[in-house]
């Protein structure tokens, strides 16, 4: 084979290797969201109610306890899950029922869940239950939304004030 | 007769292919791992470049990478697109490596450590490339971290919500300092380590891709990257979600799934194929032959052996009998490939010594010592007939050459083209056929990566133990042939038989001549 010919083929190969790396590079392109889309995230932090309510220790049972321990309310540890529920113009969109992690179920939640929407005008509707020892919701809340297309709706849970925040 | 593989053979192919474009010693799949060194090299003179410009901080990241893209496009910008091309193409070496390795049964038996440990480097390299990204801050880099934080989420390792790092008012320039110290040194000193335990069982192990495939694969690079320069997207927005991104597929390809599937599901997916791939050498698991056994009364300790050897599983160490000489050599029967390349560098192999008994060597194949080797040998030349004798001496992992059925051919078949003595190729010739035609693994590609390679120079001279100056080389024939190469071999015996039987000629002229001219003085 004469050096020139192989040169050409050495040329081609090496254009489908650069066709190849540069092509994947990019594309196919990636529509992560539809052009009349936005996405809402419901991001929770909160920790939920105690399992159950703390307890008064009577003087009696706390002279009994070794004095360091000697503390005057008794809080079992255990906390609540959360069961939350994101409704979008009377649909459920979002519906999460998340138990507290750790050895004793005692640390606080984290909820972190993005739903792709259409964009426009909707009513939107919360609902979370953080206490097992009350039926129904704890918190709720109804807001009237009017999203852009790639407009990103973040709804967290301010647990100071016991209120959601969307941003 | 092998069995039809429809893969190796559509990988046989390619490479005839690429043999004919570039020529054995360029084909770029007989250096796939050298080029992968090669790429790393452009990525970290690239990156240690863009890393001067770089600003690690949350509002500076963009508009330093802007700036490099388009105020210094000329050097900036054509280095940020190297940096990526290159780190692309290196995922594409990798893959083909893998496949290669797959395809012509490399990755079971005795190669088990390099396919197990190459498989979590695999992981090494994207999530290296992965952390790249988040660090342009653009859309796809918020895209990449989001989700990278929703999967770190889904696993109970972690405690808290990574992803929420990710809303507005969260970040920090922290993010920016950890992400750097992750992306230029975290990661690269831990894929450093990855690899040397990946070529750990190896000796003579190769980091520099030949010349002229480096510059080939470079101007290829350059020429990419002033044609299609890397640019980012919009700048990242916490208040916005990327809509279309231009993925780059080599590294980012888990996260569409993310769409469809859960967090955890893509998890279940990824450390599934990881295992699957992982476990694939007991898939079935694949015997390698007895490992080689040392004689030391035969033994010198010069070490050729332990040079030669392409698994490092001979070392040397200091004399344990009373020999007078210094060293001896040691197999690490689990390192031992069993290819028999050691019997080949053995100076004590020399088909010629102990004539009249058996032929004891210094590192010998107890499945098939050399003095089997000499006997069989000495079998098959007696059964040739013809008027041209020519004995092929083939290797178990090339061209079946036991398929060759003609007159006049005697076949004989080693572990290892390397594991022939050059002495057997002299010891033929003296007794009574007049050709050997040497074949193997196609050049470059020896399945015991250097038997054909040390076989050659110990016929040229350059390797010891070397063919001697007295064996006749005009009746010596190299050809390399692989599984698919059985037309050219035929094509190659029929061309070799033709001048031996000029050569024959030849010498049956210059015979007749002395003894006429003898007969006339």
């Amino acid at each position: 084979m004469t050096s020139a010919l192989r040169v050409i083929l050495q040329i081609i190969n090496y254009t489908i290797f650069m066709f190849l790396v540069g092509y994947f590079s990019i594309y196919p392109q990636f529509k992560h969201l539809e052009d009349d889309q936005a996405m809402i995230t419901l991001a929770i932090s909160h920790a939920g109610e105690r399992r159950e309510e703390c307890r008064k220790i009577p003087p009696e049972e706390l002279a009994k306890l070794p004095p360091n321990m000697r503390t005057p309310m008794d809080c079992p540890r255990e906390r609540s899950p959360i069961v939350v529920e994101l409704t979008l113009d009377g649909k459920v969109v979002i519906s999460d029922n998340v138990e507290p992690p750790g050895l004793y179920a005692d640390q606080g939640i984290d909820i972190f869940q993005s739903i792709k929407i259409p964009a426009g005008k909707h009513l939107l509707s919360l609902k979370m239950n953080d206490s097992v020892r009350v039926e129904g919701p704890t918190f709720t809340h109804k807001q009237d939304i009017n999203l852009e297309p790639a407009q990103l709706l973040v709804i967290q849970f301010d647990s100071e004030n016991g209120k959601f925040t969307l941003n | 007769m092998k069995t039809f593989n429809p893969i190796k053979r559509g990988y046989l192919a390619l490479e005839e292919w690429l043999n004919i474009s570039f020529g054995g010693e360029l084909n770029p799949l007989y250096h796939l791992g050298t080029l992968t060194f090669f790429f790393f090299w452009i990525v970290l003179i690239s990156g240690i470049y863009l890393f001067i410009f770089f600003d690690t901080s949350l509002s500076g990241a963009y508009n330093s990478v802007e700036y490099l893209t388009n105020e210094q496009w000329y050097l900036g910008g054509v280095m940020r697109s190297l940096h990526r091309y290159a780190s692309d193409a290196a995922i594409l070496t990798i893959l083909l490596h893998m496949f290669r390795e797959f395809a012509l049964d490399r990755y079971r038996g005795f190669r088990w450590f390099s396919w197990l440990t190459g498989v979590p480097t695999l992981w090494f390299v994207v999530t290296l490339g992965i952390t790249g990204y988040w660090l342009v801050w653009d859309e796809l880099g918020l895209y990449v971290a989001v989700l990278s934080a929703q999967l770190m989420d889904a696993l109970p390792i972690v405690s808290g919500s990574m992803a929420r790092n990710f809303l507005e008012g969260q970040l920090t320039d922290r993010f920016f300092t950890l992400m750097g110290f992750l992306h230029l040194l975290g990661q690269p000193v831990l894929l450093i380590f990855a690899l040397w335990i990946h070529v750990k069982r190896l000796s003579h192990v190769e980091i520099s891709a030949p010349r002229g495939l480096a510059l080939g694969s470079f101007i290829a690079l350059m020429a990419l990257s002033l044609y299609m320069p890397a640019e980012s997207h919009a700048p990242a927005d916490l208040g916005k979600v990327p809509a279309t991104l231009n993925i780059d597929w080599f590294y980012l390809n888990i996260y569409p799934l993310l769409d469809h599937w859960s967090a955890g599901n893509v998890w279940i997916l990824s450390i599934g194929v990881t295992m699957f791939l992982m476990i694939m050498p007991w898939l079935p698991p694949k015997k390698t032959g007895h490992a080689a056994v040392v004689h030391l009364d035969e033994c010198n300790g010069c070490g050729q052996c332990a040079d030669d050897c392409p698994f490092d599983a001979i070392t040397m160490r200091q004399r344990t009998d009373e020999a007078r000489w210094e060293y001896e050599v040691v197999v690490d029967d689990k390192l031992c490939a069993a290819c028999g390349i050691c019997v080949g560098s053995c100076h004590s192999s020399n088909i010629f010594r102990y004539k009249n008994k058996t032929l004891d060597t210094g590192i010998d194949m107890p499945q098939f010592p050399v003095d089997e080797v000499r006997q069989k040998t000495a079998e098959v030349i007696s059964g040739i007939e013809g008027d041209t004798k020519i004995l092929i001496l083939g290797c178990d992992h090339a061209y079946d050459v036991k398929q060759i059925n003609e007159p006049g051919i005697g076949i004989m078949t080693l572990f290892c083209s390397g594991m022939t003595p050059p002495s057997l190729v002299e010891y033929a010739l003296k007794n009574g056929v007049d050709g050997v035609l040497l074949t193997g693994c196609r050049n470059g590609d020896c399945f015991y990566r250097y038997g054909n390679i040390w076989m050659d120079k110990r016929l040229d001279g350059d390797r010891k133990p070397v063919l001697r100056e007295r064996a006749d080389k005009s009746r010596i024939e190299v050809f390399r042939a692989a599984e698919t190469d059985g037309k050219k071999l035929t094509q190659k015996i029929d061309e070799f038989k033709q001048h031996l039987i000029l050569l024959n000629k030849e010498d049956a002229a210059t015979t007749a001549d002395n003894g006429t001219d003898g007969g006339a003085s």
